[in-house]
């Protein structure tokens, strides 16, 4: 555990990207294989659920620590991290000092899930009781806590590599897809030469860079297919061994999410796998994503969902055809085999291929980029046609060229300190628009979007400006004025406003405005009803 | 959170004391109405007592001050070499308009003081910033005991909690030796008042030169020339030869990180020494490599203790987590308000230093 705490720790402190790379490939040169194996499951977001309630885990802590609850909480608005909060709450007398490695420590708490509450709390308090502060902190990170240590994959997949002189696209795959560190070894996950033991593991998508300065910059048209951006769920099908899965983005297995694509299962060979986009879609047009996001995160799907939202796949890649990996082929040679799969399909909507856009010139792209919107798309996607599919996001070959978000110009009302990096500073903040009643209504959150400099600005002018303390909620003079950007806008009911917006950020500081020259609601609804 | 609201009106000076209070917060100063003097003013008065030379405490413009006597050399410097400056022992009893004070020794810097207020067999303590800990360089704390003791609260939450001096020095020992070893430069960043003679003093001094910004400079030379025991240090200026830095330590203040200063030191390890270490996003956010957490305040239990140990029946709590600390006191039967003031803006006071800097550079 040290070692892996030392890591973590380490880790955590740098923000220097070749330097997290060198560490984690320090680590799996020198771990043992079963604690590099745990590593790697924790590094790629795979940390097994141990039943443990966050709630009762908190009031342990501060019953171990002698202080009331509300103490424990003013602390963790502090710290704004729980484990971390734990780990600095509880007693320094370790007393029974351990040396149980990581692997160890993961079978210990593989026992939680079998335990009545009491034995639970006894099992936790011992190993506390066992753990230095460091190590109490990544204990508790690996009980409930997730891992935001800017890691991400492609960078672990890079020190693995590096680690294991493995090429470092066989190393992206092998560690995608479903496997559970109990049932594998770090030798069979990413040492063995037999690959494709695995049918349902997808290969890692290949992402796009915003594109910089004019398309125009890209040369020569003809060089490059055009494709909306779909606003919905980039997806993986995997047809083989007579079994379909359905990978998103966020490598999520979501094949029973889809009902209405399992007939592919019937019309795809075995050995294919398809990228594209699942969208809402009815009879041949793609709906907002907001129809989507009414069944996303649903358990069950009832029947007037599936009526409500049917979605559609809308495929733009194939990487592999037959059993056989095409990545190495170009983007045109990929089309054509797709379009092949897709002419004899049948169904044709709901397994569509996401059309390639008609243009000869750069100028006539830039028209129809203004069109996006009534499209139901974000903007455009660019593809060289001569180029390979690549793994991650990489300069170059695929560009993503965006429409401007929506926005409008919003007042600075609540404030909340940040967590983690933040902690301490008034990150998180919430912004209103003038009501018709002259009030100001909370419409959105947002949490980035500013540089450091400006977040120092806006957190003096807070700690200055406080109201009412609610909690950890801070009323703040309505004086800022923001611009916030956002993708979509929807009714809710939830929302004192009666709207929600999607992905809501800062765009910048407008220090040229006062509070009231922000928009309003009214405002906000006139742009609700021409994206509905 | 109406409950808090409820608890501060009940503490209302009006409300919580009788009629005149002996001391009282004005919103200018914590004022002695009855000898017309002010502890820490915050804006010029006639009588100014200060408990220390950190200028969120000390600040300029008052007619006549009064402080320890170690407070001098610092003063002088900050505020002007012609102040009408009195200074006094610590214990020294001192009498104004029937009014007894004294200073007492508060830990946190040189010169730092508690002052005690005597009238009619009330005392009350007005603690300004303290630790417990012995620096080795300031003198030590020494509780003493009154009815009303005013505590600040900068780290009154339970999740601080230093570790001993002596092991947090030995960090920066072994961090600046391996530093050296990679042939890099040890930039160790804290205020330059009070964290830097507390380095100095204690950690192991490897070479004989010890490199310094201008701010910490300035003040470890008015030191020396006042008679502390501190080591000379080397001004870092345009001059001073790059290869030099290789494997030494530089002293700054904690400004410099942002600043085109420290690019001379390449290649360096970045440590900086303050309590807000103790929390990673704290230290993350200061994108240094190395956090020690090291504070002139009192901790958690330091600060409980403290206030055991002036056995006061009531306290006011100031700068830091006033209102959390306070219910924490009430909740365990002590009587405690909050109090609002201007103390704790010492980050703010460290980049004037940095500013200052370039007129110390040109000399």
């Amino acid at each position: 555990m040290k070692q892996f705490a030392e890591l973590f720790m380490n880790l955590d402190r740098t923000n220097k990207t070749n330097a997290k790379v060198e560490l984690m490939k320090q680590y799996f040169l020198s771990a043992s294989d079963e604690d590099k194996l745990w590593a790697l499951t924790l590094f790629t977001g795979r940390r097994p659920s141990f039943k443990v309630n966050r709630t009762m885990v908190k009031e342990w802590a501060a019953l171990e620590a002698n202080i009331p609850m509300w103490l424990f909480q003013e602390s963790y608005h502090s710290v704004g991290d729980l484990g971390e909060t734990i780990s600095l709450l509880l007693p320094r007398n370790q007393t029974l000092a351990s040396d149980k490695s990581l692997t160890e420590w993961f079978y210990y708490l593989g026992l939680l899930p079998g335990m009545t509450d009491e034995e639970k709390h006894d099992h936790i308090v011992q190993a506390w009781m066992q753990l230095s502060q460091h190590e109490t902190f990544v204990f508790n990170k690996l009980l409930m806590g997730s891992f935001r240590i800017g890691v991400s994959q492609t960078l672990v997949v890079r020190a693995l590599a590096e680690a294991t002189e493995t090429d470092s696209n066989v190393i992206a795959h092998r560690v995608m897809g479903q496997w559970d560190p109990k049932d594998t070894t770090f030798e069979k996950l990413i040492l063995d030469k037999g690959e494709n033991d695995n049918a349902s593991r997808p290969y890692p998508f290949f992402l796009a860079y915003p594109i910089e300065g004019d398309v125009s910059d890209l040369g020569d048209p003809n060089d490059w297919f055009a494709e909306w951006k779909w606003d919905g769920i980039r997806s993986q099908i995997i047809y083989r061994n007579n079994e379909l899965f359905i990978w998103t983005r966020g490598e999520e297995l979501s094949t029973q999410k889809f009902p209405e694509l399992h007939f592919l299962s019937e019309v795809l060979p075995n050995g294919t796998v398809l990228d594209g986009e699942i969208v809402s879609y009815l009879d041949d047009k793609p709906m907002s994503f907001n129809v989507l996001q009414t069944r996303i995160g649903r358990k069950n799907l009832s029947k007037k969902v599936l009526e409500e939202a049917p979605v559609a796949f809308l495929a733009y890649d194939i990487l592999e055809a037959n059993g056989v990996d095409l990545r190495g082929l170009t983007q045109e040679q990929r089309r054509a085999e797709l379009e092949l799969i897709h002419k004899n399909a049948p169904n044709q909507f709901v397994f569509n291929l996401s059309p390639l856009i008609d243009f000869k010139e750069w100028p006539v792209l830039h028209e129809l980029h203004a069109l996006s919107r009534q499209n139901i798309a974000e903007g455009f996607m660019i593809k060289r046609k001569g180029s390979t599919y690549q793994v991650g996001r990489k300069k170059g070959d695929w560009w993503k060229w965006k429409i401007n978000p929506l926005s409008v110009d919003a007042v600075l009302i609540y404030a909340q300190k940040g967590s983690g990096r933040r902690a301490e500073l008034f990150t998180d903040y919430t912004f209103a628009v003038w009501g018709d009643d002259g009030k100001l209504v909370p419409f959105a959150k947002a949490y980035s979007g500013l540089t450091d400099v400006e977040i120092g600005q806006v957190d003096y002018f807070i700690k200055r400006s406080v109201l009412e303390k609610f909690g950890p909620v801070r009323t703040v003079k309505p004086e800022l004025v923001f611009e916030i950007g956002f993708e979509g806008i929807n009714e809710s009911s939830r929302h004192k406003s009666g709207i929600a917006v999607r992905f809501p950020r800062i765009l910048r500081w407008r220090k040229d405005k006062k509070a009231a020259e922000a928009d309003t609601l009214e405002g906000l609804k006139a742009i609700l009803e021409v994206y509905r | 959170m109406e409950r808090k609201s409820d608890k501060w009106h009940a503490f209302n000076i009006f409300t919580f004391m009788p009629a005149q209070p002996l001391l009282q917060f004005t919103g200018k100063s914590i004022y002695c109405t009855v000898a017309d003097a002010h502890i820490d003013p915050w804006i010029p008065v006639d009588k100014a007592i200060i408990t220390h030379a950190h200028s969120d405490h000390a600040r300029w413009g008052s007619k006549h001050y009064l402080s320890h006597k170690d407070s001098e050399p610092i003063l002088r410097l900050r505020l002007g070499q012609d102040i009408s400056l009195q200074t006094v022992e610590y214990g020294e009893k001192f009498v104004i308009n029937g009014v007894t004070f004294s200073l007492h020794p508060a830990g946190h810097i040189i010169g730092s003081a508690q002052v005690r207020v005597e009238y009619k067999g009330e005392v009350w303590v007005a603690s300004g910033d303290y630790k417990l800990e012995d620096d080795h360089f300031a003198v030590p704390f020494e509780p003493v005991k009154c009815n009303v003791f005013i505590t600040e609260s900068t780290f009154g939450l339970p999740i601080y909690k230093w570790q001993p001096q002596q092991e947090v020095m030995t960090e920066i020992d072994h961090w600046w030796a391996q530093n050296k070893a990679e042939g890099k430069a040890s930039v160790l960043m804290g205020y330059s008042l009070g964290k830097m003679q507390r380095i100095l003093k204690n950690i192991q001094l490897q070479d004989k030169t010890i490199y310094a910004h201008g701010a910490i400079y300035t003040l470890n030379e008015r030191l020396r020339q006042a008679g502390f025991d501190l080591p000379e240090l080397t001004l870092v200026t345009k001059e001073t030869d790059r290869k030099l830095f290789k494997g030494s330590l530089v002293l700054a203040p904690p400004s410099v990180d942002s600043s085109t200063w420290i690019k001379k030191f390449n290649p360096y390890s970045l440590g900086y020494c303050s309590g807000w270490m103790a929390l990673r996003g704290a230290k993350n956010r200061r994108a240094v490599d190395q956090g020690f957490v090291l504070s002139d305040h009192v901790d958690w239990p330091d600060l409980n203790r403290a206030v055991k140990e002036s056995e006061a029946e009531k306290v006011y709590v100031t700068h830091g987590y006033t209102s959390i600390y306070s219910r924490w006191l009430n909740e365990n039967g002590i009587e405690a308000g909050e109090v609002n003031t201007m103390y704790g803006n010492e980050d703010e006071s460290e980049e004037e230093e940095a500013v200052q800097d370039s007129t110390v550079k040109s000399l």
